[in-house]
C-alpha cells in the first residue's frame, strides 16, 4: 500500500437554503480511488469545482469521505483517534498564502507546527534551520511575513510544513493567487522537496505548466478522476483537456496544431527543446 | 504603506532593555507607574526622574520616538491641568470671573503634568522595546496562574497575537474595497452622521465577509498544522529569566525603596 | 481624444525609511478605442499607475488629461470622471455587497445621480453585456461561482457607461476556460461599445492574443511602449525586469538559431504554426 491510498470515496454535502431546508446534494467526490507511492511528485488537474481541493481536505483529515476509505500512510482518516498523526505525516499548504501564516515573525511561524506537536524546544530551532534552507527563506528568518513577497510567503508556508517532518506535503492550488515569478519559485520549491528530502508531493493546480516535471498525473471533473497518466500521455488528448476546461502549454497545442497540418510529429511534446529536435530531424 | 504599520510602535534596537524578558518589563511598568502617584514630593520625583532617564539612555531608543507618543495625549491633558488649575480650592492667586486660580491649583497641576508625562513615557518606553508577541508572550505566562481557576489564558493570548498579524492585513484590505468603492462611485466623506452611517455598508459588508473568510482559512490552516489548543504545547522561543533580569529586579527593588526613602523623608 | 499623462511621478514615504517612488517620470497617451496591455510584475508600479487614470491617488508631479481637460484643476468633477475611466479593480468579486446581484449593479449608477429607472435599465444592460443569464438576477451575489461573480462586478462598473475601461489582473485566479471566457468578454465589450481597454496583467501569454499595444513598466517607469510583436521581440530585456515573453516567442527564436527559415517575430500560436508550416511545404 502506498502513502495515500483511496478506495471507492465519495463525499457528499448537503446545500440548505437561508431557513435551513435542504435544497439538495451534491457530490464533490465521486466514486474516486488512488495509490500513491512514497516519493512521488503527483499532480491533480482540473477546472474550478472539479473537486480537486475537497479531495485534497480529505488527504489531511479536514474532510470525511461519506462512502469509502481514505488510508494515509496505512491509517484509515475515518477513524479520530488517527487524526493528529495523519496531519502530521500528510502536511498541507493552502491557497492564500496570508491566511495560513500565523506568526508575526518567520521563524515563529514556521515553528508553529512543531510547537503544537510538543517538539522540545531544541529541536524546533533545528527544525525551522532546516526547513527554511530548505525553501531558500534562511535569510528572511527575522522578516515580518507582511514585507514578503506572495511567493515567499507561500515557499514559509511550505517550510511550516516542512518542520513538522511530513512524508508527503499536499499542496493546494499554492500558485494561483501568485504572479509567474511567484510561482516559479514555488514550483521550484516543491520539486527540491521531493528531488532532494524524498518527500512525496501532491500539488493540485489548474495551471497546466506546472504538472509537466509530475511522475504522474490525474484530471478531476464533476468529482471524479477522468485521466490519469503520465504528462506526455495525458497532454497527448489535448481535444478532450479542453473539453474539461483545461488548456495546454503553448509548445504542446503548437506541436498539436503542427500535426493536425500535416506534420509527423509525436503526441505529447512538453518543452520547446523536445519540439526543436522533432522539426529538425523532420525536415 | 498601511502594511508597515507596526502596532505599538516597536523599535528595533540592539539593547540591554530590548533583551530583557517581557515579565520583567511589565511588572518593571507596573511598579513605576505606581511609584509615581505614592508622594507628592520633588525628592521623590527627582528620583522618578533620573530613573526614568537612565532607562532611556540604555534602551537606545532615540527621545524623538518617546516624545511621538506624547502628541495624542495633549488633549487629554490639557482637560486634565484645567480641572486641576480651576476647582482646586485653597489659596487664591489670581481671580477673573468666576475662575479661581488657586496656590494649591498650580502644584496640583504642575504634578499631574509629571505625572501623566512620566506616565506616558514610562509605558511607550515598554511598547517600544517589547514586539507585540514578546509582550503577548509575558502576559500569557504572568497570566498563566489565572488558568487554574479556568480563565482561558492560552487562548486570548494566542487570539491576541493573531489580531496583531491580522490587523495590518485588514486595514490594506480596508484601502482597497474602500478604493474600488469610490471607483463605483461610492463617496465616504460628505453627508450628515446618519448618511455616513449609512454609506459605510458598501465597505463594511464586503470587509467582513473578507474578515469571516479568512477566520476560516486560518482556523483550517492551523488544524492542518496539528493546533489543538495550549495542552501538550511546547515553545520555541520559552521565556527564561536569565541574570540580567534578575539584575533588573533588583534595581527596580532599589528604586522603589529610594523613591519611598525619598518621599518620606526627602529634604522638598 | 483620450488620455494623457505628461510627467507623472508619485512619491510616498515611509514612517522610518526614505521616499519612495512608486511612479517616475511616467509619459503615456491612450487613443480612443485603443486595446491597450499594461504588463509589469509585482510592484512595478501598474496598479499605481491605474489607481492615477481615475483619480484615486493624486500625482506628485506631472498632469494628466482626459479629453484635453487637467483632472487636477479645481472644479474638475471627479465623480463623473471616475465613472467616465471605470476601474475593475484584482478580485472585482470582493467588493459585492448587496442583498441580490441586480441591486448591487445599479450601486454605481445610483451613485451618479440617476433616477431609478435609468440606473435599473443600465444595470439590466450590462448584466446582459457580461453574459449573465436573467435567473441569477435576483439571486444573492455570494451564491454564485467564482467566474460568475467577477462578471457581475465587472458589470457594476460597466454599468456607469465608461469612456475607458480599466481592468487590474480581471483573469487571477481563474481556471483556463474561465481566463479566456474573461478575456474574450472584455474584447467584446471594446468591440460592441466601441471603448479603449487598459488591461493590466503578468502574463504576456494572456495578453499577446487580444490587444493591439503593450506598454511594458518597470521600476515605476515605462520600459517599453509598442505594439506586441516588437515587444516580444526584446524577451531578453523583459527577462532581466522579471517578465518573460510567450512560449512561442522562444520557440520561434530557437528554430531560428537551428537554421529554420522563420520569421522569429511570430507571436501566436496560429501565426506560428503559419510560419513553421511555410518552411515544411516549400
Amino acid at each position: 500500500m502506498g502513502i495515500i491510498k483511496a478506495k471507492d470515496i465519495v463525499f457528499e454535502y448537503i446545500r440548505r437554503d437561508e431557513e435551513g431546508n435542504v435544497e439538495g446534494i451534491t457530490r464533490a467526490v465521486d466514486d474516486v480511488s488512488l495509490d500513491i507511492e512514497k516519493g512521488e511528485f503527483i499532480a491533480i488537474l482540473g477546472h474550478n469545482g472539479s473537486g480537486k481541493s475537497t479531495l485534497a481536505k480529505h488527504m489531511n483529515a479536514l474532510l470525511y469521505p461519506t462512502e469509502g476509505t481514505l488510508w494515509v500512510d496505512g491509517k484509515d482518516t475515518a477513524d479520530a483517534a488517527n487524526t493528529w498523526d495523519i496531519r502530521q505525516s500528510a502536511g498541507m499548504v493552502f491557497q492564500n498564502p496570508d491566511n495560513q501564516i500565523i506568526g508575526s515573525i518567520v521563524e515563529e511561524d514556521v515553528g508553529f507546527g512543531p510547537e503544537n506537536m510538543g517538539v522540545p524546544t531544541d529541536e524546533i530551532w533545528e527544525r525551522v534551520g532546516e526547513s527554511l534552507k530548505a525553501v531558500g527563506m534562511y535569510e528572511y528568518r527575522k522578516h515580518s511575513p507582511n514585507r514578503l513577497s506572495g511567493g515567499q510567503k507561500q515557499r514559509v508556508a511550505i517550510a511550516g510544513v516542512v518542520a513538522m517532518h511530513p512524508k508527503c506535503i499536499i499542496m493546494d492550488e499554492p500558485t494561483a493567487m501568485l504572479d509567474p515569478n511567484g510561482r516559479k519559485e514555488v514550483i521550484r520549491a516543491a520539486r527540491a522537496l521531493n528531488d532532494v528530502e524524498k518527500v512525496t508531493v501532491i500539488l493540485i493546480t489548474h495551471y497546466m505548466d506546472e504538472v509537466i516535471h509530475a511522475d504522474k498525473v490525474f484530471v478531476m471533473d464533476k468529482g471524479k478522476v477522468v485521466m490519469q497518466g503520465t504528462p506526455r500521455e495525458i497532454f497527448s488528448r489535448v481535444e478532450e483537456l479542453k473539453e474539461l476546461r483545461l488548456d495546454v502549454p503553448q509548445v504542446t497545442l503548437l506541436a498539436y496544431e503542427l500535426k493536425k497540418a500535416g506534420l509527423h510529429l509525436p503526441d505529447g511534446i512538453l518543452n520547446t527543446e523536445e519540439l526543436v529536435k522533432e522539426l529538425w530531424e523532420l525536415s | 504603506m498601511i502594511r508597515d504599520i507596526t502596532l505599538g510602535q516597536y523599535y528595533q534596537a540592539d539593547s540591554p532593555i530590548h533583551k530583557m524578558d517581557p515579565r520583567v518589563k511589565l511588572i518593571g511598568t507596573i511598579c513605576y507607574i505606581i511609584s509615581l502617584f505614592l508622594f507628592r514630593s520633588l525628592s521623590a520625583y527627582a528620583v522618578a526622574t533620573v530613573f526614568l532617564f537612565a532607562v532611556i539612555h540604555i534602551s537606545k531608543v532615540p527621545f524623538r520616538f518617546i516624545t511621538k507618543g506624547m502628541k495624542s495625549i495633549v488633549i487629554l491633558m490639557t482637560i486634565t491641568v484645567a480641572f486641576n488649575l480651576f476647582l482646586t480650592p485653597g489659596d487664591i492667586l489670581v481671580q477673573f470671573w468666576r475662575l479661581k486660580i488657586t496656590r494649591q491649583g498650580v502644584e496640583a497641576s504642575g504634578y499631574m503634568i509629571l505625572r501623566l508625562t512620566y506616565l506616558i513615557i514610562g509605558s511607550s518606553l515598554m511598547t517600544l522595546t517589547t514586539t507585540p508577541n514578546n509582550l503577548t508572550d509575558g502576559m500569557e505566562k504572568l497570566l498563566k496562574p489565572l488558568s487554574v481557576v479556568k480563565v482561558p489564558v492560552h487562548e486570548v493570548a494566542m487570539m491576541m497575537s493573531i489580531a496583531l498579524r491580522f490587523i495590518p492585513i485588514l486595514l490594506e484590505e480596508t484601502d482597497k474595497i474602500m478604493k474600488a468603492q469610490m471607483a463605483r462611485g461610492a463617496d465616504f466623506e460628505s453627508g450628515n452622521l446618519i448618511q455616513k452611517a449609512r454609506n459605510l455598508v458598501p465597505l463594511l459588508v464586503p470587509l467582513f465577509i473578507s474578515a469571516f473568510r479568512r477566520a476560516n482559512d486560518l482556523a483550517m490552516a492551523m488544524e492542518a498544522r496539528c493546533y489543538r489548543g495550549g495542552e501538550g504545547r511546547t515553545k520555541m522561543k520559552p521565556l527564561m529569566y536569565h541574570r540580567r533580569d534578575y539584575c533588573a529586579y533588583g534595581t527596580l527593588f532599589l528604586y522603589l525603596a529610594a523613591i519611598i526613602a525619598a518621599g518620606k523623608w526627602g529634604p522638598f | 481624444m483620450g488620455i494623457i499623462l505628461n510627467h507623472v511621478s508619485y512619491v510616498y514615504s515611509e514612517e522610518t525609511s526614505d521616499e519612495i517612488r512608486a511612479l517616475n517620470d511616467v509619459n503615456i497617451k491612450i487613443n480612443d478605442g485603443e486595446f491597450i496591455g499594461l504588463i509589469g510584475h509585482t510592484g512595478s508600479g501598474k496598479s499605481t499607475l491605474v489607481q492615477h487614470l481615475n483619480g484615486l491617488l493624486r500625482a506628485t508631479s506631472g498632469e494628466i488629461y482626459y479629453n484635453g481637460t487637467d483632472i487636477y484643476e479645481k472644479d474638475y468633477n471627479m465623480k463623473e470622471h471616475r465613472s467616465k475611466v471605470g476601474l475593475v479593480f484584482q478580485y472585482p468579486e470582493h467588493q459585492l455587497f448587496e442583498v441580490d446581484v441586480f441591486t448591487d449593479v445599479c450601486f454605481g449608477p445610483k451613485n451618479l445621480g440617476l433616477t431609478k429607472n435609468e440606473a435599473e435599465l443600465r444595470a439590466f444592460d450590462a448584466l446582459k453585456q457580461v453574459g449573465l443569464s436573467e435567473e441569477y438576477f435576483y439571486q444573492s451575489p455570494f451564491d454564485l461561482s467564482g467566474g460568475q461573480k467577477r462578471r457581475v462586478a465587472i458589470a457594476g462598473v460597466l454599468a456607469m457607461k465608461p469612456e475607458v475601461l480599466i481592468l487590474d489582473e480581471p483573469t487571477a485566479g481563474l481556471d483556463p476556460k474561465g481566463r479566456d471566457e474573461i478575456l474574450g468578454l472584455i474584447r467584446k465589450l471594446r468591440d460592441e461599445n466601441n471603448i479603449s481597454i487598459l488591461l493590466v496583467s503578468h502574463s504576456m501569454e494572456d495578453v499577446a492574443n487580444y490587444v493591439d499595444r503593450i506598454i511594458v513598466m518597470s521600476k515605476g517607469s515605462v520600459l517599453m511602449d509598442d505594439i506586441p510583436r516588437e515587444v516580444f521581440g526584446r524577451y531578453r530585456e523583459l527577462e532581466a525586469v522579471g517578465l518573460a515573453a510567450p512560449q512561442v516567442t522562444y520557440i520561434m527564436h530557437a528554430l531560428k538559431e537551428k537554421g529554420f527559415a522563420v520569421n522569429p517575430l511570430a507571436t501566436t500560436i496560429e501565426e506560428a504554426k503559419d510560419e513553421i508550416l511555410k518552411g515544411f511545404v516549400r
